[in-house]
């Protein structure tokens, strides 16, 4: 089964609008595999005819099943390991230098998926704490996906996904088992407030953070989406303020409202004499 | 090129294991109990081992404590990879020496960040 070109088109603009992930002609057996599963669940006959459905009577709730359909959420526990070193080693003594130690600070994860980032930054302060840091710190986690979200809030995850990146001891430490899956502990749960953000949406409600993970997710945007939340994301941070990226991603060539931070993969820091253009 | 030996009573696991470990650029040597594995050790520590926990002769935990104890044993980073997948038995193996610990079924991606926790990688 194929998807005509009107159909491809129809969900490319929809999904672009929406959640800013730019589909290009090459992906269009994403939308087989991706969409196939969701028809037959929810009981249309096929993908064309959901299409359909999602076309002519505009239904939100299967435009945004489709959405959520076709975006990655691909994640793990610590992943790629530096950007939790560099808040140990090198955010949180600058802005202790900046704002004074034991300062209170605001973190963000700004597409959580399905919350392995943020809890692996409550982790990070936990052992940071433990090593007798004075850490005070508010996590905001948020997504576009009601159902990741829901997952977050939970914090149950499969003994597959605590075996990948996760430490022994921190599931010793900070997870239960609960039947084959293990939960996040209260404590730590306690810890992160989830919300539904869309980043293409306003988000300066907010308010302003000291640390910004926006990682591996504008990755799935166009130049000027990039641009404009790297952007919006900046008038949010504090002048002291840092950015995580993902592996593949980059301020540069983007915008200057973010430098790169040397020798630190991943990592750059709130230009502070850059200012918003009217 | 560093040495692991792969402990466990199914030849079916083992096999997987060198595979997956080989692809990791290790060398591979094999045991099919605790008392084996311990013979090996006793000859020459390798630089890892993948230990499973039920086995005949001499089950994994009491292989790894009696390998604590010899001359050279606590240089092996040993990664236990069992079926025995709750609190106790995890908390258990940790207090006798292990460094890691992989919850059955594994796979190559499971191994490797396992592998990397502990600086084998
Ligand atoms: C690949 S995951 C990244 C997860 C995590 N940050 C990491 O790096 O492991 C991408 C997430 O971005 C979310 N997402 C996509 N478009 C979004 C948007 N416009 N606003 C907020 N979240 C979005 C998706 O729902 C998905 O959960």
């Amino acid at each position: 089964m194929t998807i005509s070109t009107v159909d491809f088109d129809f969900v490319a603009r929809e999904v672009k609008e929406r959640s800013g992930l730019v589909l290009t002609p090459d992906k269009g057996y994403l939308l087989d595999t991706r969409l196939g599963p969701l028809a037959r669940k929810d009981g249309f006959a096929s993908v064309e005819e959901m299409l359909r459905t999602a076309r002519v009577r505009r239904d939100e709730r299967v435009l945004a099943a489709i959405v959520d359909a076709l975006s990655t959420n691909e994640t793990f526990f610590f992943r790629d390991k530096i950007p939790f070193e560099s808040v140990r080693e090198h955010i949180v003594p600058k802005l202790f230098a900046a704002k004074g130690k034991g300062a209170r600070i605001r973190a963000w994860c700004a597409a959580c998926s399905t919350g392995q980032e943020p809890y692996s930054l409550a982790m990070t302060f936990e052992e940071m704490r433990a090593a007798g840091q004075p850490i005070e710190a508010e996590i905001i986690a948020t997504d576009l996906s009601d159902r990741v979200l829901e997952k977050c809030r939970a914090g149950l995850y499969s003994q597959f996904e605590v075996q990948r990146g996760l430490p022994i001891t921190h599931l010793m430490k900070y997870f239960s088992k609960q039947g084959e899956s293990w939960r996040v502990n209260d404590r730590l749960r306690a810890q992160i407030e989830f919300r539904r953000v869309n980043l293409l949406e306003q988000f300066n409600t907010l308010g302003m953070f000291d640390i910004v993970f926006c990682r591996n997710v504008l990755i799935y945007f166009d130049a000027d989406a990039k641009k404009r939340t790297l952007e919006r994301i900046a008038a949010q941070s504090h002048p002291h303020g840092f950015l995580l990226m993902g592996g593949a991603e980059s301020t540069l060539g983007v915008t200057d409202a973010f430098q790169p931070t040397p020798d630190r993969r991943g990592l750059y820091a709130r230009n502070a004499a850059w200012r918003k253009a009217a | 090129m560093k040495q692991c030996l792969v402990v466990d009573d199914s030849r079916v696991i083992r096999k997987v294991a060198r595979r997956i470990l080989e692809e990791l650029a290790f060398e591979i040597d094999e045991a099919a109990d605790g008392q084996e594995a311990l013979n090996r050790c006793k000859k020459s520590m390798p630089d890892a081992i993948l230990l499973d926990w039920n086995m005949p002769v001499m089950n994994g935990i009491d292989f790894l404590r009696r390998l604590r104890n010899e001359p050279g044993g606590t240089i092996p980073i040993v990664v236990f990879c069992t079926t025995e997948n709750d609190l106790e038995h995890i908390s258990e193996a940790m207090l006798a020496g292990a460094n890691e610990y992989v919850m059955k079924p594994f796979d190559g991606d499971i191994i490797q960040a396992k592998f990397m926790e502990v600086g084998l990688l």
